[in-house]
């Protein structure tokens, strides 16, 4: 579920971008950065390491909180970029639900303070090298698709709400529309997941209730 | 030059109202709770019906020592009541109160979006207070507040999606600049789902299960002395003031009132707000605490069901329109 809503936002960002990308090269000088352009570099640096820290820290919880810091970097970027709508959506996404999801399970099962000896992986070589290829791959196909596109930061600001709905659903409805389904298809395996651990647990002669979401845990004196 | 003295002077209001609203309300609820159950309430501090008592227990606050429990996590601890009171100032900036442009702080264009999605932030300060107090009282409120804020958020989200698509723009003073009086009934079962929600968000009784006394002493909050402990304090009446005037805004139609709609439209939003505030207060003082299954039975089961109903009827209804 994380991923497919991760796809989507890389997907809002990538047509956004395509929108925004209209202005020529020319009138921008490598050497002499605007004021924005070196908030972006900063941001993007304090992002990095916050993400860094994220999967080296040997405390778990305050790797969630370095990830509320990268994802939150990361909608400053946006901000940066003009990309206002998606900024919104990923701090109500990520910062407000999913790292709030990730530190109720954290909570749930176990959140020592101070260290925790055992949250090492003896897969780190293999974790770094699929992180390092996924970070190439990525750099390489934007990249390749913009190449020496600028986006124009004076102009009408290209990603806002009416710009990033009009592009997502006129020239991007299909990839949005298959997200929603991989999106359904999460939802339903978590349905069936929770009705079969259900089932195995006790066998009831009831039918379990029809919701499975969290909700499903409600299961006993179900005064409304 | 005179762009920095407009930005400051916004800034500088917004402030203002920031550090005196939730007071007013503090102190309404302090005398109206007391008359409800037949008390008078504070009636020394300041002389005249103790108008004076939440600054005499500000100044208490600031006097007490500040303790950070020995096996807490310190830095985190520390920082928690930022994390949980900053997000409501930055949401004040957004919410308009009158028709022209000097009425609001910073007009933003994904207003709905930006307002939600920085309340929610707002909850990670619970959770890490929770979690760095070293307390398993405090974590059990850490936990129930995660819990209620994954199930409230949905319906809160689409009841405001609901008002978006009816005014065809996510922007907070586009939202108002084209409502209709008919939208009363219209968004009306998404406006109570609203407030509902923003309730449970906030922790407000009788949706307090995250901070039961008479279980977990005060949930996230029970290590938290002094100013740190007025902080949440202070962020739970901002909430209230973000909330009745983001419902003010989304469905009651904010500046809009039978008369003086120009000029005197302000005033309409803040009388708005306050009878909101008003039915918060009496909320708590009316109804008992819900049990934690019943929280989550009423967000799930009822709520959200509700909140999608309201946007096929709003769906609906825009397309007959159309």
């Amino acid at each position: 579920m994380t991923l497919a809503a991760a796809a989507t936002t890389a997907a809002q960002a990538t047509t956004t971008a395509a929108h925004a990308t209209t202005s020529a090269a020319e009138s921008h000088g490598f050497l002499s950065p605007t004021g924005v352009e070196i908030a972006f570099l900063l941001v993007g640096l304090v992002t990095f390491a916050a993400a860094i820290v994220t999967v080296t820290t040997r405390q778990l919880v305050h790797a969630a909180l370095w990830l509320v810091v990268t994802l939150g970097g990361l909608a400053v970027e946006y901000l940066l970029l003009t990309a206002e709508f998606i900024a919104w959506v990923q701090v109500l996404i990520y910062v407000g639900s999913v790292v709030v999801l990730l530190l109720f399970g954290l909570m749930l099962t176990r959140a020592p303070i101070g260290r925790s000896p055992d949250a090492d992986s003896g897969n780190r070589w293999a974790a770094l090298t699929v992180a390092l290829a996924a970070a190439a791959a990525l750099v390489w196909v934007v990249v390749d698709a913009f190449r020496t596109t600028w986006i124009d930061l004076d102009g009408p600001a290209a990603g806002s709400t009416e710009a990033t709905g009009a592009s997502l659903f006129q020239n991007w409805v299909l990839p949005f529309e298959a997200l929603s389904v991989l999106l359904l298809a999460a939802l339903v395996g978590a349905i069936v997941l929770s009705r079969k651990a259900k089932a195995d647990a006790a066998t009831a002669p009831e039918s379990a209730p029809a919701e499975g979401t969290p909700a499903g845990r409600s299961e006993k004196e179900g005064t409304r | 030059m005179n762009d920095a003295l407009d930005v400051t002077l916004r800034l500088l209001i917004v402030f203002g109202v920031f550090l005196t609203f939730p007071l007013i309300i503090g102190q309404t609820e302090h005398k109206v709770m007391a008359h409800m159950q037949g008390r008078l309430g504070p009636m020394y501090a300041g002389g005249f019906h103790g108008w004076a008592q939440l600054i005499a227990d500000g100044v208490k606050f600031a006097q007490k020592e500040d303790i950070v429990p020995a096996g807490a996590d310190r830095r985190i601890f520390q920082l928690a009541p930022a994390v949980a009171l900053l997000p409501y100032l930055l949401v004040l900036l957004a919410i308009p109160i009158g028709p022209d442009e000097g009425a609001v702080g910073q007009v933003i264009d994904a207003g709905v979006f930006f307002v939600l999605a920085v309340m929610g932030v707002g909850v990670l300060g619970s959770l890490m207070a929770g979690w760095a107090s070293a307390n398993k009282f405090s974590l059990l409120g850490g936990l129930r507040t995660a819990a209620q804020l994954l199930a409230y958020e949905l319906p809160m989200l689409l009841t405001a999606a609901s008002v978006a698509m009816a005014a065809g723009t996510v922007s907070l003073p586009g939202i108002l600049d084209a409502f209709e009086w008919w939208w009363l009934p219209w968004q009306i079962v998404g406006a109570i789902v609203f407030f509902v929600a923003g309730l449970a968000e906030l922790q407000r009784p009788p949706f307090d299960m995250p901070v039961a006394d008479s279980e977990i002493i005060f949930g996230a909050y029970t290590e938290y002395t002094g100013l740190r402990f007025a902080l949440f304090l202070l962020a739970e009446y901002a909430g209230i003031v973000v909330l009745c005037g983001l419902t003010t805004v989304l469905f009651l139609g904010g500046w809009h009132g039978p008369w003086g709609a120009d000029g005197l439209g302000w005033v309409w939003t803040l009388l708005k707000t306050a009878v909101l505030a008003f039915l918060v207060i009496w909320l708590r003082v009316t109804y008992p605490r819900l049990r934690e299954d019943q929280l989550q039975k009423l967000a799930w089961t009822l709520l959200v069901p509700l909140s999608l109903a309201q946007i096929a009827l709003t769906g609906i209804v825009k397309v007959v329109i159309n």
